[in-house]
């Protein structure tokens, strides 16, 4: 029963990195641009509903749906100012500035709000428990995992049942011809990341609620959401959510084992799935 | 004289440091069917993707209706009622059948008689694979999809690059067939061809071009076998 519980764990944290991913995962499958700054956004985001709520007196669960609009004008405007300079042939660039980003979203937290580690108070629900027969499992990282499922099953229903997914896919598979069609790749871009942060701000919103948080954790949780993007394959959303339950799984029997083996146990796992299937689980055709 | 839908005058395209065009000039009349033939690197191609917008341009040197959209992008020119049949087609992997045609009319719609529906009448093949990859179907039927999607924007003028390009005559014959309900329902047409033989049996009047320049026109009464010989390999016969 105890394994059994472990893997429950697991797999409900894995949705939380499934969620640090999802945004990764939509933004390399439209564009092909790998978002060193990623974790640092999810950070941000994080600030922001810290932000709203505080301002306003009001639960993170409210402060998150305030905090979407700004999240998709910052990824909107991040592409359209920034990365839809850099997109090309060559991938330095975009990894460069991307990284770039990363140091400045980092700084400009710390200088606003200190190194300081701060939480989001959701009140009682953060200690609720469910019981499922013999199994225990608490409210909010089964509200994780069903959030991610959603989040995954609302991004693929935009990529490949929309309108605009169809613009997003024929973007991807070539944006000279596209334009032919009268679309314009960089608005595609950048309504593409700004759904992307979108998903970034209700992984910040479980991200804030598990724990602590502070202006440098961005690049950890990048790690987990590439990760989980790579286990899965480059590109596809489930993979993207079977890769997060991948490592949340290797994570929690590693800590059952030795609670020093957590985080190596993680890493083990996607090196073992690269070894395995170097294209990752499930890759787009294409890629 | 009434003012022809398109117009080039002194149109030329640079690769970089290379010229591929010096000094285009070429006119398109509403209705009317023209071929432009020519060898391999004739600029043919490029005279296409500068129309499209694909390659920018002196605003003059590119007039539609009298309008100057030498310097438009191809979203904008698009807009304006031109579309393109791609060289290779160049239909969308991730898409299917029926994807590859809607995004088609993804921005424009225009007034035409080109919808979904109309596109299926005329290849009713198309119909029964909507649901598969646009790139599983037969070189042929990648046509037929690639002309349908240009269609669907119901253009004023449709270009065509190099239709006939790694198919099988049988299969050139069949794309051709279609091009007289094209044409019946409104569109001006422009074939880029290197099949002189099949450009002539389209076409309201044929344009030759070698190393980026015009080096004959006339209707394919006008012209002699051995004046398209001479203008198409810049040799006697």
């Amino acid at each position: 029963m105890i394994l059994v519980d472990t893997l429950i764990q697991g797999i409900l944290l894995g949705g939380l990195y499934a969620l640090f991913a999802a945004g990764l995962s939509l933004v390399f499958g439209v564009m092909r641009l790998v978002n060193l700054a990623h974790g640092d956004l999810i950070a941000l985001a994080a600030f922001v509903i810290l932000s709203i709520g505080t301002a306003l007196n009001l639960s993170p669960f409210v402060a998150v749906i305030l905090a979407f609009p700004i999240m998709f004008a910052v990824g909107w405007g991040l592409q359209t100012c920034l990365l839809n300079h850099v997109l090309g042939d060559d991938i330095l660039p975009p990894l460069l500035v991307t990284f770039g980003l990363s140091v400045v979203i980092q700084n400009g937290l710390l200088e606003i709000f200190t190194a300081d580690s701060q939480k989001l108070t959701a009140g009682a629900i953060e200690v609720q428990s469910l019981a499922l027969g013999p199994i225990t499992v608490g409210v909010t990282p089964l509200l994780t995992f069903v959030s991610s499922v959603l989040v995954i099953f609302a991004l693929n229903q935009i990529f490949y049942r929309t309108r605009l997914g169809r613009a997003f896919r024929a973007t991807s598979d070539d944006s000279e011809t596209v334009g032919l069609m009268g679309i314009r790749p960089n608005n595609v871009f950048a309504v593409a990341t700004g759904i992307a942060m979108v998903a970034a701000t209700i992984a910040a919103l479980y991200l804030g609620i598990r724990a602590n948080f502070d202006p440098s954790i961005g690049p950890a949780r990048l790690l987990y959401a590439f990760e989980a993007v790579i286990i899965g394959g480059l590109g596809s959303l489930w993979g993207t959510l079977a890769g997060g339950v991948i490592i949340g799984v290797a994570q929690a029997l590693g800590a059952s084992i030795n609670p020093e083996w957590q985080i190596l146990s993680g890493h083990i796992a996607f090196v073992v799935v690269l070894l395995v299937r170097p294209r990752g689980l499930f890759p787009r055709s294409k890629d | 004289m009434t003012e022809p839908l398109l117009s080039t005058h002194g149109l030329k395209a640079h690769y970089g440091d290379f010229q591929a065009l010096f000094g285009v000039d070429i006119d398109i009349k509403q209705g009317e069917t023209i071929a432009i033939i020519g060898a391999n690197g004739a600029g043919k191609s490029t005279l296409m993707r500068a129309i499209t917008g694909l390659l920018k341009n002196e605003p003059d040197a590119i007039k539609l209706r009298g309008e100057s959209i030498g310097d438009l992008s191809a979203p904008e020119v698009l807009e304006r009622g031109i579309s393109m049949v791609p060289e290779g087609r160049r239909l969308f992997p991730s898409l299917t059948v029926e994807e590859n045609l809607l995004i088609g009319a993804h921005t424009r719609t225009g007034n035409g008689v080109w919808n979904l529906a109309s596109v299926y009448e005329v290849v009713p093949v198309l119909k029964d694979r909507r649901d598969h990859p646009g790139t599983a179907l037969s070189g042929g039927q990648q046509q037929m999809v690639a002309i349908g999607r240009a269609l669907m924007s119901n253009p004023d003028l449709l270009l065509c690059d190099e239709l006939s390009l790694g198919l099988a005559p049988v299969v050139i014959k069949e794309i051709y067939a279609s091009f007289p309900t094209i044409k019946e329902r409104g569109a001006s047409v422009v074939v880029v061809e290197q099949d002189i033989g099949q450009a002539m049996k389209v076409a309201d009047r044929v344009f030759c071009m070698m190393e980026g320049r015009v080096t004959l026109e006339g209707t394919p009464e006008e012209l002699s076998r051995e004046e398209i010989h001479n203008a198409y390999f810049g040799v006697s016969a």
